[in-house]
Parts: C-alpha cells; sequence; structure tokens
C-alpha cells in the first residue's frame, strides 16, 4: 500500500530539515514521523523517505534495521516494555517480565491477536533507580510490583 | 554540602526561577572573556568528564581549531544506556536550565554555531521537558539569533534536540556523530579525532550532559573554588546512582572521593535484610566489578578506584547482596554487549556471542573448568581489539568477574563436564582419533 506524509507531518519535514545542513540527517526524526503516522515501518514508508530525503532505499533500511525503536512490523496498541537488566533484575525484573508475559500469553516480539498489546524485553532503560520498570509506549512506570503490573495491565484493556 | 548540578531549590527547572536565583548571570560574565580564557579557566579547574572517560573537558576543548573555514559543531551527549546510570534524566527534569547555559558558554568557548543534545529515545518525556526549557530560553532571547542582542555580542548558537532510537553504541562518541547524520551507528576509526573531522568532517567537540551543566558554576565563582572540591585530581561533584540491592537506590550529588561504603551504608541506607554485599559495580555495567570485602576505604573517584583495579564509568553504583547469583547476572550483562554490539569488528560481534553461550553453559549446570580459562581468552581477545571501548566493556565484567570470583564461579563448573562439539564439519569428516577421545 502506497504511503504519503499527512499535510501536517510534510510541514514537520520542512522544520526538521530546518535543523541539519544536509537532508540525510533528517532520516531518524522522520522515520519517528512515518512510524506515528503509519504505526510501522513498511517497505513503502522507507521508499516513500527515500524519495523525500534524496536517499538510496537502502540507506533507510540500513538505518532502520540498526536501531530496535523502528517497528518493522505493527505493534499492539500498548506496547509493553520490560527491562530485564542488570539493576532491575536484581530488583525482580525477569518476575515483572514473566507476570507480563502470562497475564497476556504471548512471548517476546509477539502481539496479541486483538492488537491491543504487544511485548519486548528491552535492555536497561535509564530507570535502575527505580527499578523494577515497565514502559507502556512512551511512558514509564517505575518501582513496580507484579500486582502493580496487573493493575497497569487491566486498566489498559 | 552545596549542589552544584542538582541544587535543592523548589521549581529551578522553570525558567523564571532559575533566572531569579541567578541564572544566565554566568553566560554573561563568560561572554565578557575571551574564549581563551574559558578554556584556561575550565583546564585550570580540573573539570574532567562525566560520561565515562574522566577526560580533561578544558583539555579537549582546546583541541578544536582556532581558525578553520568549515563550521564547528557541539555535540552534547545524553545517550545514558549503561546499565546502572540514569543521571542525565535528572538534569532534564530538574536543572535544564544550567544544561542549556553550560552549551551556550561552551559552544561560545569553541566557536559552535550549531549545537546537538542527543538523548536516547527511550527519554520521551525528558526529550519533552528538554525542549519545553529550550522553547523558552529561546522566547526569552537567550539562544539564537536574539542572543547577540540579549548578551550584546557578536555571537549566536541554535541548540538542537536529536533523538536516538535504542541503540547503546550511539553513546560513543563517533557513533553518536554517525547517528546525528542519519546513518548506522557505527563508531569510527580514530585518528581523526572529532575536533579536526568530526559532523559531517567538520570540526567538533562532544561533551557528557553533566560535565557541561558543571561549567556555569565554574565561570561564576571561579576555577579555584571548584579545583577545591572533592578529590583534587577528580574535582567537583559526581552524581552517584545507586540501583540494586540497596534500600534507597537514587541519584546522590557528592563531592567527588565520597567512600564508597558511605555511599551504600549512610547515603543508601544499606542493604534490605541487613545481608553482606557479595559483589559491587562502581561505575555502570561495563566496569570491572569489586568484591564485598574489598570495598572498605574505596574513593570513589578517577584516580581513586584506578589504583582498586577498576574505573569511575557513569558513577553508577550497582548493589549486589550475598544470595546473588553472579553466573545469572554475568550471563545478563554479556547478553547486553552481545545485543549491543555494532557488528562492525570481528572480535566484538562474534567474542561477545561466544561468551553469553559460554556463560549460559555455566548458568545451566553443564558448565567445564575449561569454560573459565576460555571466557577470559576471549575476553583477552577482544579487549584492545576493536574500534571503539566497547569491546573492552564487554570483555571487563566477563574478565574481572571471573578473575575475581575465581572460588565462586569455580564451584558452578565441573570437571565431569565435557564440552559437547557442536562444529558440522568436524562430525562429517572422518578423523584418526575420534573427537571425545581427543577431549579426555
Amino acid at each position: 500500500m502506497e504511503f504519503k506524509f499527512s499535510e501536517a507531518n510534510n510541514k514537520n519535514i520542512k522544520d526538521i530539515l530546518g535543523k541539519y545542513p544536509v537532508k540525510k540527517a533528517a532520516v531518524m526524526p522522520v522515520l519517528y514521523l512515518a512510524q506515528e503516522q503509519n504505526g510501522y515501518i513498511s517497505n513503502e514508508v522507507m521508499l516513500e523517505i527515500s524519495n523525500v530525503l534524496e536517499m538510496t532505499p537502502e540507506d533507510v533500511l540500513g538505518v532502520v534495521t540498526f536501531y530496535t525503536m523502528y517497528h518493522q512490523s505493527p505493534v499492539g496498541k500498548n506496547h509493553i516494555q520490560v527491562c530485564t537488566n542488570v539493576s532491575c533484575m536484581l530488583r525482580g525484573g525477569y518476575e515483572i517480565y514473566d507476570t507480563v508475559r502470562e497475564k497476556l500469553g504471548i512471548s517476546n516480539g509477539q502481539v496479541t491477536q486483538d492488537m491491543k498489546f504487544s511485548l519486548e524485553e528491552v535492555e536497561c532503560m535509564g530507570s535502575c533507580g527505580t527499578a523494577p520498570m515497565i514502559a507502556v509506549n512512551e511512558d514509564y512506570y517505575e518501582n513496580l510490583t507484579k500486582e502493580q503490573v496487573i493493575n497497569i495491565l487491566e486498566s489498559l484493556k | 554540602m552545596e549542589k552544584i548540578v542538582l541544587p535543592e531549590i523548589k521549581d529551578y527547572h522553570l525558567i523564571d526561577v532559575y533566572i531569579k536565583n541567578g541564572g544566565y548571570e554566568s553566560a554573561k560574565k563568560a561572554f565578557t572573556f575571551s574564549t581563551d580564557e574559558i578554556i584556561d579557566q575550565v583546564k585550570k579547574s580540573g573539570l574532567r568528564g562525566r560520561g565515562g572517560a574522566a577526560f580533561l573537558a578544558g583539555l579537549k576543548w582546546s583541541f578544536m581549531p582556532k581558525s578553520s573555514d568549515k563550521p564547528k559543531y557541539l555535540c552534547i551527549n545524553g545517550d545514558e544506556s549503561e546499565p546502572g546510570s540514569f543521571k542525565d534524566r535528572q538534569i532534564f527534569e530538574y536543572n535544564p536550565h544550567q544544561l542549556i547555559e553550560g552549551i551556550l558558554i561552551t559552544a561560545y568557548a569553541i566557536q559552535a554555531n550549531t549545537c546537538y543534545i542527543y538523548i536516547r529515545g527511550e527519554y520521551h518525556k525528558w526529550i519533552k521537558l528538554l525542549q519545553k526549557a529550550l522553547d523558552d530560553a529561546y522566547s526569552n532571547g537567550l539562544v539564537g539569533e536574539k542572543m547577540k542582542d540579549t548578551f550584546g555580542i557578536g555571537f549566536c548558537t541554535n541548540i538542537y534536540i536529536h533523538k536516538g532510537a535504542g541503540a547503546y553504541i550511539c553513546g560513543e562518541e563517533s557513533s553518536l556523530m554517525n547517528s546525528i547524520e542519519g546513518q548506522r551507528g557505527y563508531p569510527r576509526v580514530k585518528p581523526p579525532f572529532p575536533a579536526q573531522n568530526g559532523l559531517w568532517g567538520c570540526p567538533t567537540t562532544i561533551n557528557n550532559v553533566e560535565t557541561i551543566t558543571n561549567v556555569p558554576p565554574i565561570i561564576k565563582n571561579g576555577w579555584e573554588w571548584f579545583s577545591k572540591i572533592g578529590e583534587p585530581k577528580h574535582p567537583g561533584t559526581i552524581l552517584y546512582g545507586l540501583s540494586g540491592h540497596i534500600n534507597k537506590p537514587g541519584i546522590y550529588e557528592l563531592p567527588s572521593g565520597t567512600l564508597l561504603t558511605d555511599l551504600i551504608y549512610k547515603y543508601g541506607g544499606g542493604v534490605p535484610g541487613d545481608k553482606k554485599v557479595l559483589c559491587v559495580i562502581p561505575g555502570g555495567s561495563s566496569m570491572p566489578p569489586l568484591r564485598g570485602d574489598q570495598i572498605e576505604g574505596v574513593k570513589m573517584d578517577a584516580e581513586s578506584l584506578k589504583a582498586y583495579g577498576t574505573a569511575i564509568g557513569t558513577g553508577g553504583v550497582i548493589v549486589m547482596d550475598e544470595d546473588t547469583d553472579l553466573v545469572k547476572i554475568l550471563a545478563r550483562i554479556a547478553k547486553f554487549y552481545y545485543h549491543e554490539s555494532c557488528g562492525q569488528c570481528t572480535p566484538c560481534r562474534e567474542g561477545t556471542g561466544w561468551m553469553l553461550k559460554i556463560l549460559n553453559r555455566l548458568v545451566s549446570g553443564e558448565g567445564s573448568v575449561k569454560d573459565l580459562d576460555l571466557l577470559v581468552s576471549v575476553a583477552n581477545n577482544i579487549e584492545g581489539n576493536t574500534i571503539c571501548a566497547l569491546g573492552e566493556a564487554a570483555a571487563w565484567p566477563v574478565k574481572f568477574m571471573i578473575t575475581r570470583f575465581r572460588d565462586y564461579f569455580e564451584k558452578r563448573v565441573s570437571s565431569e563436564n565435557i564440552l559437547p562439539v557442536r562444529n558440522k564439519v568436524h562430525s562429517m569428516r572422518n578423523t584418526a582419533i575420534s573427537i571425545d577421545t581427543e577431549q579426555n
């Protein structure tokens, strides 16, 4: 399916281009815009970005695959990210991760059938002092217990 | 003790409150000096980088060419992805204007007309907070073209936030620059160093968020004042981050050289359940760990920690109590570096995976005695053989955890276990001696 940036995003891209001396440098922020508009980065999105920023599609693909925050397939409406790195692990990060997994019935990288939830085990999110944590889309939830995690997930349904 | 980076003033993050408390006066003062005078003051203050390498900030600035027909750039590193580090987000949230003021002074000192603040993509909330502060600074005429009128100088600089997208390696300065340029975050071979050949081939300086936030107070109070705080060779305060098995985790701003035991017991409230400390990582997960029985008298600054065979890193202290499974912890750390290796250099790309595989074998109880030496050998072959310091970051925890806790790890392996050979080429070939016999 063909992808075109919305009117508003075309204006945003113009603003972004003003920050950098070359067009290519805008690729990361523009990918974020596209992901917000389209939900994920499809091949069509990458083609359109390569046109807008005058790069090869391969260069766009190279950027997309290098960074973990660009999704190449649709994620759930609530993208649940659980940190299991050392500081969280020491304070029960894996218990939180298992709780989320059992509650949602999906494992790392999967999406629920109703597309409401997806799960990702992530590396350190910078919440070591407030561990354990989960992030739902852009929002952090910190200093969690299993019960709180279940409550959060239920409130999202 | 006075707080320099995170002063305890209510609503200090608001521009009005910041200005009322003398905010942006340091910039005004700095602009009456020549660029050389500022660099000289910061050099004399002894301010060292807070991002991990503890390099002298003033010295770094002095590497920037005085005359250049190319534009100059300043990058502020707020990628903050080292496990155990969570200090920069406090600055974005509670003291963004001091960071912006520090950027103005630094940009003036190195004559950079454009500055990028690189912040990790997961920090959506903090990016918004900093952007708000930046917008306020712009509308008050403190940044951009208008600052020429506000400060009555012929210099101006623009500040932009560049949002990362989930790659630990982008905290490495040359990788950070590639990321801003819109490329995969591959580290570059050095030399040439960024001061000669940085962003788009132009002279560039990269400093950590905390380092730059220290600059306005140095200009305001003078370098002598700063150089007398904490340890003389690494002066100033440090934002220590306490995490893991600790009663009161969090960020503590204290003079450099604070005792590690004070951090854990006096400020951090000790270990839950009054358990003994088994292991402490003093500066983020890549730094060599210390044994719990080694921490008495250890001072937390770059030079003192060097004497104990470790480093200050980002000041992120991870505490582990006596019931911690160090094998699992080390396997998790190894998994992190395996995941974050950019894949450019073979020793790191392959070695991190091998270390993880071997450590997973240890976790499942199938580890052989040979595995411990094998792990150290793999780590030694990564260290020093890669373009960037991720090689060391991946090798050190494995190498030093095993050598310093050898007794602990030996209990988790057995000479009964024979390493399985899964090399297909070997298994398809007729050999004179069967592989099983060879191993015994």
